[in-house]
């Protein structure tokens, strides 16, 4: 009988998925040591800037110690909480039989689609002494809590990132073996045990994928933790190119958050790793499907929990800027640009997505396929780029791109460069959760019948990553699509997008202008995200036909 | 198999090709000395504004009607702007510097990226309202004033100098912008009339009586009005913004005369060193201080800034610039905003 690979992979073991060969083909890890390098562009331009300036001093003096104790501490309230509520959710929504649960994945991951600053301004404008809410309120007595500090960032930054832990966390599910969990049902285990013991263990590398997006996030976070009176890392770094034009001080201050997020990514390799292949999938074959859990009487509860979360992130922005767009209305205001304004945000996040997507199939095959010393370096350097203030990044392709890219600069190219440097963590993150669930006897038997092991790969292992590339993709698209001071910078003169004519016109206060993009943006980011979650819809459906038909 | 080895290299190679054309090719921009001032390079004008397209969208708009060249604007944060200058050194694009403040001016006077403007154009503003070396002129005039919610206070009740809001009655009640350029200048300012301890002293009193800090101006305004604070240090023209959405908003400005705390800083335009096209960028310079273009920024009913030139009037609804008494100093010397920074981290207003 077959002793060969079936065998081998029936039993799990610590041995590497890339069934023998030590080397990574030259052709994926060259494209992937490429981006390794543009990624970390940003890094020697900081240095560049840094050198000369006072660094021990700056990094040592009290006021920037105090600055990292609060930056970490935000950090990792906000992550512990994105967990909670993204694991969570992405459960419910794709394991119970909670009514609506195709509605509650696209809702409650739509408040991704809300910039930072839009969210804090309409908290503001909401529940501040005055606001809208607020006097609603007080008529009756109630005193809402302020929004300032680290309250309001912490509710802020929560309510819009848990969609990237839920994003990655549900592919995760959709994608995983239900074998294992049937398995364990078996024996005796029960419904609540089995989740416990078997499921979240295997989308822990997805949740440690979901969370370092939000660590890195909100080291990186601007407009939210200014706009609610919260100094972290970032906001000094951002005062200091404001006030000082020297770009020096702030060069410091960018290699220690630098300096952060390789801690964090360390922290990450330890937490994350899917350490002996024991849950590596064997994906799910023809005709099985997820066991739907039960809710019982906790579906009442269930459901009122994914209401209260998608209102209290989509229902405070979603009524403030209706108003503003009501008195826009009554004022008679021009929307036009919005048109103009939606189709260049479309065509920059699609370009950015793809290129994203592309340039981090590389790095995430090399890096779970083959890992090693270099191809994890490679993936941390494509970290550095996520975890820095846009304006650092803008900066310093600014910097290349005048004296290297001759033609290419503030063109479109240029601004999509930004974007992948920007947001490539996302796409490798999906990916990487995506790979890390196909099994290792399908390349094996490609390889078995004849193919070089790169065909093997880009024809047998990448198609069925595809999920995961979708995922990453639609991430990368909806952040794009918010992205504000590389854009600024960068942008050929005169694409303006949806965040930027939000930006400008909360900026000077034309409020009832800012209304119609910040619309036409929450919008249009609901497009990828029912995508993603509709994707996995027809595939359940073909496995039960082909179940009816005996097929499979 | 074989048959998709051939079309992966081919894709490769093309791709290959592409990049490498991309990089080496393209033409390089003419540098200033090769082109003299009646030779400009082909091209739109292109400004970088740190001005909002919201308020000066239209004068380019005008502009190019009036004189036929064609305008490129990029819109951005005014210092974000200046540092993208000051990366990109002589090779940059812009021709035109449209700063919000005169700290950002003479922050590029200082590095040397303005040329000089021409003698005519300079002097149709006040000498305080330039540069003392003529790279940069003010276009139009910006003033410090405290922004009260009438449904609170009388006009009568807002005191008339910054100091006196260290006074227990003002315990709580008062908002300020740290962060804010304008505000930064107005400390330097301060500091550079009073001294660094009276400075000192005011901020921490300031302090002492719990005022409130805002990301900037705007927001301090919104406050006024929905009655979180009752008094706010702003630049004048922010509130009119609001009246125009909402004329039952309310909040009104005080003036203050013949007090730090009334500053008039600018807002200024700078031809760039590295411009390829010093014609246009001097015609801009002229258009923008004349009377079509002050005209317009003192009437639109949202903006109400002062016009700086010297035979424009402001409108009515402002009170008229001589009359304010505004403190004497040199606004280039508001560029010296390291020693505000650290005084400001100091007394803990900034962290």
């Amino acid at each position: 009988m077959t002793a060969g690979p079936a065998a081998r992979s029936a039993v799990p073991t610590g041995r590497r998925p890339s069934g023998g060969s030590r080397q990574a083909s030259l052709a994926v890890s060259v494209p992937a040591l490429l981006v390794g390098a543009a990624s970390l562009l940003p890094v020697v331009y900081l240095v560049a800037r840094a050198w000369g300036g006072d660094l021990i001093g700056i990094a040592t003096n009290g006021r920037t110690l105090a600055l990292l104790g609060r930056t970490t501490l935000l950090a990792a309230a906000v992550t512990a909480a994105c967990l909670l509520l993204g694991v969570t959710f992405a459960f419910l929504t794709t394991r119970t039989d909670l009514p609506g649960r195709r509605i509650w994945a696209i809702l409650l991951a739509l408040p991704l689609v809300v910039p930072t600053f839009v969210g804090a301004y309409t908290l503001i404008a909401a529940v501040a002494p005055g606001g809208l809410f607020a006097t609603w309120f007080s008529a009756r007595g109630v005193t809402l809590p302020s929004p300032y500090g680290f309250g309001g960032a912490f509710f802020t930054l929560t309510m819009y990132s848990y969609p990237y832990v839920l994003l990655t966390v549900q592919a995760a599910l959709r994608g995983s073996d239900p074998a294992l969990e049937e398995a364990s049902r078996t024996l005796g285990v029960g419904t609540w045990a089995t989740l416990r013991r078997v499921t979240l263990p295997q989308i822990r590398p997805a949740a440690a994928a979901g969370s370092l997006l939000v660590v890195l996030y909100v080291l990186s976070d601007f407009g939210a933790v200014s706009l609610l009176r919260y100094s972290t890392f970032t906001r000094a770094i951002y005062l200091q190119y404001r006030a000082a034009f020297d770009r020096t001080p702030a060069a410091i201050l960018g290699l220690m958050l630098v300096a952060l997020t390789i801690v964090v990514l360390v922290v990450e390799t330890r937490v994350g790793r899917d350490r002996g292949g024991q849950f590596r999938g064997r994906g799910a074959a023809p005709g099985r499907r997820h066991t739907t859990v039960a809710l019982g009487r906790w579906r009442l509860p269930a459901f009122l929990a994914c209401g209260a979360v998608a209102l209290a992130g989509l229902a405070v922005p979603m009524t403030v800027i209706g108003t503003w767009l009501l008195r826009g209305i009554e004022a008679g205001e021009d929307f036009s640009f919005v048109f103009r304004a939606a189709r260049h945000s479309l065509w920059a996040s699609l370009l950015g997505a793809v290129a994203a997507v592309a340039a981090a199939m590389p790095v995430a095959l090399w890096a779970t396929r083959h890992p090693g010393r270099w191809s994890r370096a490679t993936e941390r350097a494509a970290f550095t780029g996520y975890a820095l203030p846009g304006i650092v990044v803008a900066l310093s392709l600014v910097f290349f791109g005048i004296r290297f890219g001759g033609p290419l600069y503030q063109t479109t190219v240029m601004l999509i460069f930004a974007y992948v440097v920007l947001f490539l963590p996302q796409a490798i993150g999906a990916i990487r959760a995506s790979l890390l669930q196909v099994p290792a006897n399908v390349e094996e038997a490609a390889r078995t019948l004849g193919s070089r092991p790169l065909t093997a790969v880009l024809r047998v292992v990448v198609p069925l990553a595809r999920r995961g590339a979708v995922a990453g993709g639609a991430l990368v698209f909806l952040t794009t699509m918010k992205e504000l001071p590389a854009t600024l910078l960068l942008a050929p003169i005169g694409f303006d997008t949806l965040a930027t004519r939000v930006w400008s016109s909360t900026n000077e206060a034309f409020f009832a202008r800012a209304a119609a993009p910040a619309l036409a943006l929450i919008l249009l980011g609901s497009v990828p995200l029912a995508v993603v979650s509709f994707r996995s819809g027809p595939a359940s459906r073909t496995l039960r036909s082909q179940d009816r038909d005996g097929v499979g | 198999m074989t048959h998709i080895r051939p079309r992966w290299r081919l894709g490769a190679a093309v791709l290959a090709l592409g990049l490498a054309a991309a990089a080496c090719g393209g033409g390089t921009t003419p540098s200033p000395s090769e082109t003299g001032p009646a030779d400009d390079a082909e091209g739109p004008l292109v400004v970088y504004s740190g001005r909002g397209e919201d308020l000066v969208g239209e004068a380019f708009e005008m502009f190019t009607a009036e004189t036929g060249i064609e305008v490129e604007v990029r819109y951005g944060g005014t210092a974000e702007l200046a540092a993208t200058l000051l990366e990109e050194g002589d090779r940059s694009p812009a021709d035109i510097y449209w700063a919000q403040d005169a700290g950002a001016l003479g922050a590029m006077q200082d590095a040397g990226m303005f040329a000089t403007l021409p003698a005519d154009v300079l002097d149709r503003v006040d000498q305080k309202f330039r540069s003392a070396d003529g790279s940069w002129v003010g276009v139009t005039g910006r003033v410090r004033t405290l922004v009260y919610n009438t449904d609170e206070l009388g006009e009568d009740e807002v005191p008339a100098s910054v100091f006196d809001l260290t006074d227990p009655e003002w315990q709580g009640r008062v908002g300020w912008a740290p962060t804010n350029g304008s505000f930064q200048s107005f400390v330097t300012a301060m500091r550079e009339i009073h001294g660094e301890d009276t400075t000192r002293e005011w901020l921490e009193g300031m302090l002492a009586n719990d005022v409130k800090e805002f990301e900037s101006n705007t927001p301090i305004v919104d406050a006024v009005g929905r009655g979180e604070i009752s008094v706010g240090l702003v630049n004048h023209y922010y509130l009119y913004r609001f009246l125009a959405e909402d004329d039952t908003f309310p909040a009104a400005n005080k003036f203050l005369s013949a007090d730090v705390g009334g500053l008039v800083n600018v807002a200024g335009i700078g031809i760039l060193q590295s411009s390829t096209r010093p014609a246009a960028a001097q015609a801009f310079a002229e258009w923008v201080l004349g009377s079509q273009a002050q005209g317009y920024f003192s009437s639109v009913r949202e903006e109400l800034e002062y016009p700086l030139a010297t035979d424009v009037t402001a409108a009515e609804e402002l009170p008229a610039l001589d009359t304010l008494n505004p403190p004497d100093i040199d606004l280039s010397s508001l560029d010296d905003l390291e020693g505000t920074l650290q005084l400001l981290r100091e007394v803990g207003a900034l962290e």
